[in-house]
């Protein structure tokens, strides 16, 4: 794997707010190649602009990873942009409507959608580009999670069960991928003060929250020493500790 | 020999005929067999291009259909080498295709999504075949041809493509106009059976070209001067397996004539890097890098064949093919393969 010095060609989804805005600024100042990812153009523009007019290299494509058709145009372009892409983050994911609701007033299309933004997409986009890491002997997938893969929160349903089937791609995609240098890893990045946080729970107090920054760096930190973490493992927040 | 006119389910169940050059033998198999016939000391490189979109339809300053398929990036960012097409689409055969109106340098093709190109150089070859500078580039230009284009494709394929139909299991940078189908059968379970086994798999990027444009002019210059890129741990990779004597195993006519173009250019030796080759391997080649090569199954008429001449003598190759044939293999890039190797 790579040391923590050298660049990588990393692609990040949900790049435009939140986790993945902080996360696409951190990886930028510590060099890498960015190819960004997200569904409304005009944040993401500016959020590349911004990269660019500190000196590092980013580049936007406006794609939806629930659309079936998105993952190919999504791993061809990062690729012609940036070249092979060594680092790959599945940060964008959707709540589904809000306010979060129970089971029995999900609607099946919502739960449908749900798993193809956060499960289905993350698993073609991953799909696209594997094999080529797989060639060339090294990459990482970070599949960004939550505790709500973990616990059953009331009124969470449609968001944790595709938490937790990713989670447990993560694992599968490890056990097959032994031996190839291809790592993949969850991440638990904790309750951060973000829109999804504020659309999610609304009345949360804000000074409990972590600032995205400040997990960006970890999570950087992360990508940076990846080959000390054991491919299939799940890292927390909490501890910022590999989940036994 | 009939094509293949959609994808097949599985690939390990698509057929392999095995042509051994030295011995002369044929022997019917099945692409799931492909691991066992190689082991230890065996190299076997791999196209890792994946495949533009490449078919965008436009119009003309005059209203007029324009299909441009692109045939391979040059200098510069937003410039591209095409071939025009007149209307229609492809469930006619290329060669039954109206020619595209008459465009000259300077003359504008516009796409959907704002998207525009205009022509810079008319070759003397075809005035079919063009250069053009797009009015984006970067991210702008690249997530636009994905989003206008389609895969090219051709009469006998059976419904409308997706993108998907149209890549290898290990794809990355999108520089070719078609598929490099050869590897199109490897699954990856193929391929980690061969990793098992000792064989060693490497790859580089080669910009496969368009492979017919229905203009006898033109379709005789093809293949035209495609770019490749060897990784530094391939020509290393390859530099081991000659001193000790391995076989080199191509994945596809375009991985032969990226191996065969650079040790043309330097002395016999495959060197790390870019470059461009124009060489067209036939009989007369004498190849000194690829020792054996996975291929689709090549009719005699078509110019793979000729290059099938450089790997194994005519009359073996015919006789290869009327077993084909005989044999019910399917031809053209859903279709069956062909590995050339001697045991």
């Amino acid at each position: 794997m790579k040391r923590p010095n050298d660049t990588s060609s990393i692609l990040i989804t949900g790049a435009s707010r939140g986790l993945g805005e902080a996360l696409a600024r951190e990886l930028a100042r510590r060099g890498h190649r960015l190819a960004l990812v997200a569904r409304e153009r005009e944040p993401l523009d500016a959020v590349v602009r911004d990269i660019r007019a500190h000196g590092g290299e980013a580049h936007a494509i406006a794609a939806d990873v629930g659309d079936k058709r998105a993952a190919l145009a999504i791993s061809g372009a990062a690729a012609a942009l940036i070249g092979p892409i060594d680092v790959v983050v599945h940060n964008a994911s959707t709540l589904g409507p809000t306010p979060l609701r129970l089971l029995l007033d999900t609607e099946c299309e919502d739960l449908e959608r749900v798993l193809a933004v956060n499960l289905v997409g993350p698993f073609r986009v991953t799909k696209a580009l594997a094999g080529s890491m797989v060639l060339r002997r090294r990459g990482l997938v970070v599949n960004v999670s939550s505790d709500a893969a973990v616990s059953a929160y009331p009124t969470w349903g449609a968001y944790g069960v595709s938490k937790a089937a990713l989670d447990h791609l993560s694992k599968i995609w490890a056990a097959e991928l032994e031996g190839t240098g291809v790592r993949v890893i969850s991440i638990d990045p904790g309750e951060m003060n973000t829109r999804m946080h504020e659309e999610a729970i609304p009345d949360a107090d804000k000074a409990t929250l972590a600032d995205p920054a400040l997990v960006a760096r970890r999570i950087a930190d992360v990508i940076a020493r990846a080959a000390e973490v054991p491919s299939g493992a799940r890292i927390e927040a909490s501890s910022w500790q590999v989940a036994s | 020999m009939s094509p293949a006119t959609w994808p097949r389910e599985s690939p390990l169940e698509e057929r392999l005929l095995v042509i051994d050059p030295r011995s002369g033998a044929l022997r019917d198999a099945r692409v799931g067999d492909l691991a066992g016939m190689l082991g230890e000391g065996d190299l076997v490189i791999v196209n890792d291009s994946a495949t533009l979109p490449s078919s965008l339809r436009g119009t003309s300053a005059r209203r007029e259909p324009v299909e441009v398929r692109l045939a391979g990036p040059m200098e510069g960012e937003d410039r591209f080498r095409a071939v025009l097409f007149g209307a229609g689409d492809s469930t006619t055969r290329t060669e039954d295709r109206p020619p595209p109106p008459r465009l000259g340098e300077g003359d504008r093709v516009s796409f959907d999504a704002g998207l525009e190109a205009v022509i810079t150089r008319v070759s003397s070859i075809s005035p079919r075949l063009v250069d053009l500078a797009f009015n984006a580039r970067g991210a702008r230009l690249v997530t636009s041809i994905y989003r206008v284009g389609r895969p090219v494709q051709y009469a006998y394929v059976a419904g409308q493509l997706e993108l998907w139909h149209t890549q290898t299991r290990y794809a990355s940078r999108p520089w070719s106009s078609e598929m490099p189908s050869a590897g199109r059968p490897l699954a990856w379970s193929v391929m980690l059976e061969m990793a098992r086994r000792g064989v060693v798999i490497a790859y580089l990027t080669h910009a496969a070209g368009l492979s017919s444009t229905g203009d006898p002019a033109l379709d005789a210059a093809l293949p035209l001067p495609e770019r490749f890129d060897i990784p530094e741990a391939t020509a290393q990779a390859i530099a081991a397996s000659r001193a000790r004597g391995g076989r080199i195993i191509a994945v596809g006519t375009t991985v032969a004539r990226a191996l065969e173009g650079s040790a043309a250019m330097h002395g016999g030796e495959v060197i790390a890097g870019e470059g461009v080759t124009d060489l067209i391997l036939d009989r007369q080649s004498k190849p000194r890098i690829v020792s054996g090569l996975l291929t689709g199954m090549h009719e005699p008429s078509a110019s793979h064949f000729h290059l099938l001449e450089a790997f194994a003598p005519p009359d073996l190759l015919r006789r290869a093919h009327a077993h084909a044939e005989e044999e019910g293999y399917l031809a053209h890039e859903f279709g069956d393969s062909t590995l050339l190797l001697a045991a």
